[in-house]
Order: structure tokens, then C-alpha cells, then sequence
């Protein structure tokens, strides 16, 4: 086993020695490598963090929305869809919402409006998203204008900035009072956006949800699985994008990589025939060619996913947000809780490492078995 | 002791450049004694050479080394029968270049794996045997002629091996590096070592550490080689 061990410390160390002799090309093959392993790990970091961030959004989100649906559009509801809904076996609880949405001509943007529970009694306040306060220059105190919709303006006093803790969900967003509300947008009084609703068991909700359908023929209740899903499958969509717009980058890396790792140069042949003679066997030659691919990508593949880490967690994102965040006009601007899925992280290696490894391993299989005499014939 | 029995090597056998490099030559070597290879370039003392340090296969006859015929070793043996009995000088020296003279001679104990300090201390103790314990930090490349050579002759001694092979190993050094190069031969000599050198370098085929010359021309041995 010493010996063993010996052997590959020997190697390791002239793998290294070798890789120094051509510093200027492997420094410059390590470069790419890297960035091309950033690109794809800063994609799917960030997807991934987003996705781990909606899902802890919406922990807390209604197990089952129920929405009215007429001539195949979301309408409002009346109040005793909420009462009826609320007699629902099953069912803990049931609460009328009223939320919209808002277009701001001054910032040329899109604000969620919602009244929440904590606010249904307030009455010319309003609370601001931090994307909202960026795009009007809004402090607490200061007046806050909205137009109604019968053309006349509604003033309404900002109470409080949400903290930028919460921006992924809350950037854009405007939460009033439900008088302001209705004013607001002429919603008659006793109509809802739509009902949340809490079910005691989690494995009901399929059921309470058909049981909705059957009271209220006209209802398309919404499970929270359902919104996991769709969150999932935006983001999906977007990283595959830009995924396959990295692929031109990598396909090229590939071909640089291929043609490096396998183009072995006079001298590398050279010294391979010195090391046969001198008493190495075609797998010594070849272990040391392992290690020099091992090393060059490891090292890559560790720069990559380290840069990307902090690119994604503890820089703002900068190269990737214009695409993959923000869903209106207001980017979030927010730190995302570092969330890494190892079998991501595993998918990459195997994807960059191993063929890299490969690709200069099998063209020296070829130089490693030259015979050992031709360095005397040369 | 080395024999070699009715030994061939035919290159590109069987098509239009085929060449018999070495033809039907029987040679027995004595243990610790020097000898030399003579001929012209093209006689095939290279070849022969090689056949001799287990670097190729003989296209037929055998070759005995302390009685064992190593003819039919599989590579990995073969291998390990050239690293614990043959050093080898080559003509040009032949170091890895970008790496220093103490890692030169220390590379053909790498796949043996024994421990670092037992080697780096008989690296550096041939390296200063040969006047060149001031150039172990120097890259093979800055070396002069005649230090490459001795720094070959040190990568030739770090596995003990019983037998030298020295392949032309003054084609590039001057008459005093030449003559340096045989009272390294005539103590390697005293040590107990097999030298066999091919060369036609007049300085080398008549020293007095010299026992016995072999001539050779087209492949064949001129006169009797047993």
C-alpha cells in the first residue's frame, strides 16, 4: 500500500512539474475551462436557489385558492361562495382575498395590489414593496397617488417599505385597505378576487377541491402543488434556455479541449519514448496522463463551481438576473439563500470532468505504447 | 551473464522497406567487464543494443540474462527485468527537458514507488559522484554537454542495476570529456558493474578499461562474438 501510495505521489508530482513546464498554454486551457463551468453552475445554481426560494414562499400559502371562471376568464366572486366553501367538510377555513393588478404610468410598471388580512380595516395607507419605493422615490410619510378607476386619483399615505428581505415576492408590491381597494377599482362591496382556503388534512386537498367543483360548477379551485409546478416549470424553462445557449460556449470549449488533450506535440511524444526507456510501463505513462487531465479539470471544475457560488450567493447575479429574474418591470433586487443540489453539482462533474479525463488519456494509449527503443532509433 | 543465441531483428517484416538490422548474432558477455560494440552507423549496434537491454523483442533467437530466457516476457515483466538490471545512456543524453537534474535521475525509480528520502539521497549521492552535486536544482537544458551526459549516466546508476547499455554516448563530447567519460566506465567497472557500449569513437574501442570489442557490419559480427 506505501509503495503504492509512493507511486502516485511520485507521479502526482511530476504530472505537476509538467503541467508547469507549459504553463503559459495550460493556464490559458484552465481559464476556459473555468468559465465555461461557471456559465453552466452559475445557471444552475441560481435556478435552483430560486426554485428552493419560491417553494419556501409558498410554504405558507393556501393549500387551495378557489377562483370563479366565466366565459373561460377569472372573474370576481360573490360572498357566499366564500361561505359555501367554508361549509366544505374538511375545510378549517375559508377567506375571501382581493388582490389585482396595477399599472403605473409614471414608472411604467405593473404593482400587485392586495389587501391582507392585518390591513382589511386601514384606510388611506398603503404599504410599498422596495421596487415600488426605487420606482416612484416613495419614503413612509410621503404621498402616494394612484389612478381610480373612474379617472379621479385616490392619495393614499405610505406607511411603511417592505424589507428587502422578502423583495423576490414582495418588489412590485402595493398593500391597501379593502375600502381603497374597491375604490381603487370599482369592486362592488361583498365580491373577491378569489377564496383562500385551509384544509386541516393535506391529503384531502384533492378532494375538498372536487367537492368545490361539484358545490360551484363554475369554480376552478387551484391547488398549492399546482403553483409549485408552474413556478418549477417557468424556471425549468427559463435555465434550459439559457442552458442551450451556453451550449455553443461548451460545444466550442469541447472542441478546444478535444483538440489539446488529444493533439500530443513532438515533445510530449519525446518524452514519453525517454520514460519507456528509462523503465516505465505503458500504465505509468498512462496514470500520469490521468493525473494531468485530473488535475487540469479538477482545478477548473473547482474554480467554476466556486466562482459561481459567489457570483449567485454572495454577488447580486449580475450576468444572469436580466434573464432569469423578475417577472415584470421591478427587478427584486434580493440575496438568495444558499441552496446547492449535490446531484446537480455530481451531474456537472460527470459532464465536464470524466471527459475531459478521457479525451487525454486515449490519444497518449497510443504514444504509451510505442516501444521503448525508439528513443534510441531517433 | 548475457547471451544471445541466433538472434534477428527484421524491421517492417514482410513489406517493400523490410530491413534485417540484426542478423543471426550469438554473443556471450561476461559479468563485470566492459564491452564494446564497433561499426559503422548503420551496422546495427544500435539495434543490437536495444535486443540486449530488453528494449525490443528479437524477431528469433533468445536472450539469456543470469540465466533467464527474458525473450518471452510479457511486457510488464520485460519492463521490470530492463528497471532492475539495465541503466541506460543514450546518445543524446536524452533528459527531460523543463525538469531538474536531480528529478531526471530520479525518474526511472518513480513506478518502483520506494520511499522519497531513501531516493532523493542516492540521487543526490550519484550526482555528486559525478562532480554534479552544484547543478541538482538546474533544469536539464542548462547543462553543458558533457554534464548532460554524466547527468545521464546518474539517471543510468539510480535502480543499481548489474548492467550499463551506452548507446554512442560520446557522439557529442569532446576528447577531454571523452576520456572523463571512460574513468567514469573504468570505476563503474571496479564497482562490479556489466558495461556494454556501442560506439566507434577510437577514444572508446582502445582504452585499456576495455575487454573486449566486438565488431560489427551489416547486421552480422565480425568474426567470432561467443
Amino acid at each position: 500500500m506505501r509503495t503504492w501510495l509512493e507511486r502516485q505521489r511520485y507521479v502526482v508530482d511530476f504530472t505537476l512539474s509538467s503541467l508547469a513546464r507549459r504553463k503559459g498554454k495550460n493556464l490559458a486551457l484552465l481559464a476556459v475551462y473555468a468559465l465555461v463551468v461557471f456559465s453552466l453552475a452559475s445557471v444552475l445554481f441560481f435556478a435552483h436557489a430560486l426554485r428552493h426560494e419560491s417553494r419556501a414562499v409558498l410554504r405558507d400559502a393556501p393549500e387551495l385558492l378557489v377562483q370563479r371562471v366565466v366565459a373561460g376568464r377569472h372573474d370576481l366572486l360573490p360572498q357566499a361562495w366564500v361561505a359555501t366553501v367554508a361549509g366544505i367538510r374538511g375545510v378549517s377555513g375559508a377567506r375571501g382575498r382581493l388582490w389585482g393588478y396595477y399599472f403605473d404610468p409614471p414608472s411604467r410598471a405593473n404593482y400587485t395590489v392586495m389587501v391582507p388580512e392585518r390591513f382589511w380595516g386601514a384606510k388611506g395607507q398603503l404599504v410599498i414593496g422596495a421596487g415600488v419605493a426605487r420606482a416612484r422615490g416613495a419614503a413612509p410619510g410621503d404621498q402616494f397617488p394612484l389612478k381610480a378607476a373612474d379617472g379621479t386619483y385616490l392619495t393614499l399615505v405610505v406607511r411603511e417599505v417592505i424589507p428587502a428581505e422578502s423583495e423576490l415576492v414582495s418588489a412590485d408590491l402595493l398593500l391597501v385597505g379593502e375600502e381603497d381597494f374597491r375604490t381603487l377599482f370599482d369592486v362592488a362591496p361583498g365580491t373577491f378576487t378569489d377564496v383562500a382556503v385551509s384544509v386541516r388534512n393535506a391529503k384531502e386537498v384533492q378532494t375538498v377541491a372536487g367537492k368545490v367543483t361539484r358545490l360551484l360548477p363554475s369554480a376552478r379551485p387551484i391547488t398549492r402543488s399546482e403553483i409549485v409546478r408552474t413556478y418549477d416549470s417557468i424556471l425549468d424553462w427559463r435555465s434550459g434556455l439559457v442552458v442551450v445557449v451556453l451550449a455553443g460556449a461548451l460545444l466550442a470549449f469541447v472542441i478546444v479541449a478535444w483538440d489539446k488533450a488529444s493533439g500530443l506535440s513532438a515533445e510530449e511524444k519525446r518524452e514519453i519514448g525517454i520514460l519507456k526507456a528509462i523503465g516505465w510501463e505503458t500504465s505509468d505513462v498512462l496514470l500520469m496522463k490521468v493525473w494531468e487531465g485530473a488535475v487540469v479539470s479538477l482545478a477548473a471544475f473547482a474554480v467554476g463551481v466556486l466562482g459561481a457560488y459567489a457570483h449567485v450567493f454572495l454577488g447580486d447575479v449580475a450576468l444572469l438576473a436580466p434573464v432569469l429574474r423578475g417577472w415584470s418591470t421591478l427587478y427584486p433586487a434580493f440575496r438568495l439563500v444558499p441552496s446547492v443540489d449535490p446531484y446537480q453539482v455530481a451531474t456537472l462533474f460527470f459532464l465536464t470532468v470524466v471527459p475531459y479525463t478521457v479525451a487525454t488519456v486515449v490519444p497518449c494509449w497510443r504514444a504509451a505504447t510505442i516501444d521503448p527503443d525508439s528513443v534510441m532509433r531517433t | 551473464m548475457i547471451e544471445l543465441r541466433n538472434v534477428r531483428k527484421v524491421f517492417n517484416e514482410g513489406r517493400p522497406d523490410e530491413l534485417t538490422a540484426v542478423d543471426g548474432v550469438s554473443l556471450a558477455i561476461a559479468p563485470r567487464t566492459v564491452t564494446v560494440l564497433r561499426g559503422p552507423s548503420g551496422s546495427g549496434k544500435t539495434s543490437l543494443l536495444s535486443l540486449i537491454g530488453a528494449m525490443a523483442r528479437p524477431t528469433s533467437g533468445r536472450i539469456v540474462v543470469d540465466g533467464r530466457e527474458i525473450t518471452s516476457l510479457p511486457e510488464r515483466f520485460l519492463t521490470d527485468v530492463r528497471r532492475r538490471t539495465f541503466g541506460f545512456v543514450f546518445q543524446q543524453g536524452n533528459l527531460v527537458r523543463g525538469v531538474t537534474t536531480l528529478e531526471n535521475v530520479m525518474l526511472p525509480a518513480y513506478p518502483l514507488g520506494e520511499p522519497r528520502p531513501a531516493l532523493l539521497a542516492r540521487a543526490r549521492g550519484l550526482l555528486e559522484m559525478l562532480d554534479l552535486g552544484h547543478r541538482l536544482r538546474s533544469r536539464a537544458e542548462w547543462l553543458s554537454g558533457g554534464e548532460a551526459q554524466r547527468a545521464a549516466i546518474a539517471r543510468a546508476l539510480v535502480n543499481a542495476p548489474k548492467v550499463i547499455i551506452a548507446d554512442e554516448p560520446t557522439a557529442h563530447l569532446d576528447t577531454k570529456l571523452t576520456r572523463e567519460f571512460m574513468e567514469i566506465v573504468a570505476r563503474l567497472k571496479a564497482e562490479g558493474k556489466t558495461i556494454v557500449i556501442a560506439s566507434h569513437d577510437p577514444i572508446v574501442c582502445d582504452d585499456p578499461v576495455v575487454d573486449r570489442a566486438v565488431g560489427m557490419r551489416d547486421g552480422r559480427l565480425d568474426g567470432d562474438g561467443a
